[in-house]
């Protein structure tokens, strides 16, 4: 006729203000929880494919500060220090090596980009190596430049957009005065890619007047031992080496503190949902003493009292989980723009990732932390004797 | 007591004393006395005379000092150490039914679904439709879907009985039902447990001020000083 759960939910509905408000606190907390488990996920799964993305596993850059070296090699950057060319063909004759490709890294100041002017970002890329180490690089219109020295580009998804350039306009490179002839665009990647425009090498080195390269990207063969290349690249003078773990290492440090904060965060609002559990429960059992002494009378043991008060624990934590992941998934994408506006790093693509095993195992820790709360006022109220409630003495 | 009549209830010099020490309190005095089955029995005698106490004790709410109780053929009570709330409990659930003078329903839930409530936590075998059995019986059918705070306090007090005797009790325990009604709805509710008595063979235990209500039962026992005067 009708359930214990039928009575522990009829019986949150008696003070509806204060159940919502409980709820809201748990629906915050686990949105909190699961968009910050999904950020800790999400992060090193997109900067694991920004580094797979770029299509070699080590560079090489002359010596200077590591952050600024990791972070040229994802996100590009001004050439801060030059190499010779000729370093590369060394590199290339190491037996661990399966090809390497010369980069040079240019910025130029753009006037006309933004409200007071911006940076333009160039990559000048060798036009035999280059293509065949990203091979996963689609065009959407055109393709890459014919010719080691033509006065060609290739944009990223996003510049193209900016720039608001088609195949066949021309873009004029800022400070120099060049055009440039858009040859391809690229499909998005959600990379640093996306930002970049590729020239070839020798055509970059022309406007900018050096013979010189930044950055020298190694591809390393399928079974080489890269600590080994790692060490032979190290003994080359006045170089910095970077390879995917380290660069994968350096990163994670400089968000190491954002991760404790933001799980510190989590805690602080799980917490907060804790001790709100805890007051409404235990306030609801203070008010319904008689009610649970009758109870008892009909026949209720102190376990069905215990079970019944934890079912209303369990409903509000359950339906508040729920309601926090569902608002978690419809927000994921404003979580991701708030993230990257506080990150000193942000790779592309999602930063984000809340899939249905973090879904499930957030509800889980929602359900097993409200259960917690809820042992202590489910334990009080099993404790109620008929007696003094009847006599209203307690 | 009626040839061949069944025993229900048995007390022997039942004692309470409550508080410690020297600042002891005797509320219930080696009190005796049998119940048979069918009974309608009504304690009466000013506040603090110890009714409320022997009924509490009888209907196994609490523990005496001293003194045995039988309940149905089973000792409950005496030659032993006091019961648990879980024995009381697991006692209470098959012998008794309650009533008080709160009705202490459940707001949110509707007259048949407080009526069943105790199904909800225990149900004796052969229960299924004694909700409808019982809210027709009391008159209650056409509210079945009704809140609490829907309905007058004598029908609150139906509902209360109703769902104190939906689990078939052999005993039903009243502390002063009508204790909240007024002049007419009193009599309605004595009404019903003097049929309940006479037609269903229900055994009453009822505490009450009011004379005439105490006049509807088969027996009247007076009590003072936590002694029975006549019994």
């Amino acid at each position: 006729m009708i359930s214990r759960h039928q009575i522990a939910f009829k019986n949150l509905l008696r003070k509806k203000a204060r159940t919502f408000l409980t709820l809201v606190g748990i629906v915050l907390s686990s949105w909190v929880l699961v968009s910050l488990l999904g950020f800790n996920r999400g992060y090193e799964a997109a900067l694991n494919r920004d580094i797979d993305n770029m299509g070699y596993q080590i560079m090489v850059m002359a010596k200077g500060c590591p952050y600024e070296a990791a972070t040229m090699m994802l996100q590009g950057g001004a050439g801060l220090r030059y190499i010779e060319e000729d370093v590369a063909k060394g590199i290339e004759t190491r037996p661990e090596v399966a090809g390497v490709t010369p980069i040079l890294m240019q910025a130029f100041f753009d006037p006309n980009k933004g409200d007071g002017g911006g940076i333009a970002g160039y990559y000048g890329v060798d036009m035999q190596t280059f293509p065949a180490m990203k091979p996963f690089l689609r065009f959407q219109r055109g393709g890459w430049p014919q010719g080691s020295e033509a006065a060609e580009a290739v944009m990223g998804f996003e510049a193209a957009e900016l720039e608001q350039r088609e195949v066949g306009d021309s873009i004029l490179v800022p400070e120099k005065n060049v055009e440039l002839k858009v040859v391809g665009i690229l499909e998005r990647t959600g990379t640093q890619d996306d930002g970049t425009i590729f020239v070839p090498l020798k055509t970059l080195q022309r406007v900018a007047g050096l013979d010189k390269i930044t950055t020298i990207g190694i591809k390393v063969k399928k079974d080489a031992d890269i600590a080994k290349l790692e060490a032979a690249l190290y003994q080359l003078p006045d170089m910095q080496v970077v390879s995917f773990s380290q660069v994968k290492q350096t990163i994670m440090k400089l968000i190491a503190t954002a991760r404790v904060m933001v799980l510190s965060i989590a805690v602080i609002a799980l917490l907060i949902a804790m001790v709100g559990v805890v007051n409404t429960v235990l306030m609801s059992v203070m008010e319904r003493q008689h009610e649970i002494g009758i109870l008892k009378t009909m026949g209720a043991m102190p376990g069905d009292i215990f079970r019944l008060v934890w079912t209303e624990t369990l409903i509000l934590c359950t339906s508040g989980g729920v309601l926090g992941i569902g608002l978690a998934l419809a927000f994921a994408r404003l979580s991701d723009l708030l993230v990257r506006r506080v990150l000193p790093y942000a790779p592309g693509g999602e930063l984000v990732a809340i899939d249905l095993k973090l879904c499930a195992l957030t509800l889980v820790i929602i359900v097993a932390v409200g259960l917690l709360s809820g042992v202590y006022p489910a334990w009080k109220a099993g404790r109620v004797r008929p007696l003094d409630s009847i006599r209203g003495g307690l | 007591m009626t040839p061949g009549s069944e025993i229900i209830l048995e007390a022997r010099g039942l004692t309470r004393l409550y508080g410690r020490g020297s600042e002891q309190v005797q509320a219930l005095n080696g009190v005796s006395l049998q119940i048979q089955r069918g009974d309608f029995i009504s304690f009466t005698g000013p506040s603090g005379s110890g009714k409320t106490t022997l009924v509490n004790l009888l209907g196994c709410l609490d523990n005496p000092s001293a003194g045995e109780l039988d309940v149905a053929g089973r000792r409950i009570f005496g030659g032993g150490a006091p019961l648990g709330e879980r024995d009381l409990t697991r006692i209470r659930r098959e012998i008794f039914g309650y009533i008080f003078q709160n009705f202490y329903l459940i707001p949110t839930l509707t007259v048949a679904e407080n009526v069943a409530l105790p199904l909800a936590f225990y149900r004796k075998p052969g229960v299924e439709g004694e909700v409808d059995r019982l809210l027709a019986l009391l008159g209650m059918e056409h509210r079945r879907n009704h809140l609490p705070g829907q309905i007058s306090g004598g029908e609150m007090q139906r509902v209360a009985i109703a769902r104190a005797l939906v689990n078939k009790p052999a005993l039903l325990l009243a502390d002063e039902p009508t204790g909240s009604l007024d002049t007419q709805r009193t009599q309605e509710i004595g009404e019903i447990l003097q049929e309940l008595s006479a037609r269903a063979g229900l055994t009453i235990v009822m505490v009450t001020h009011n004379p005439a209500l105490a006049s509807l039962g088969t027996r009247r026992i007076e009590m003072r000083d936590g002694q029975i005067l006549d019994a």
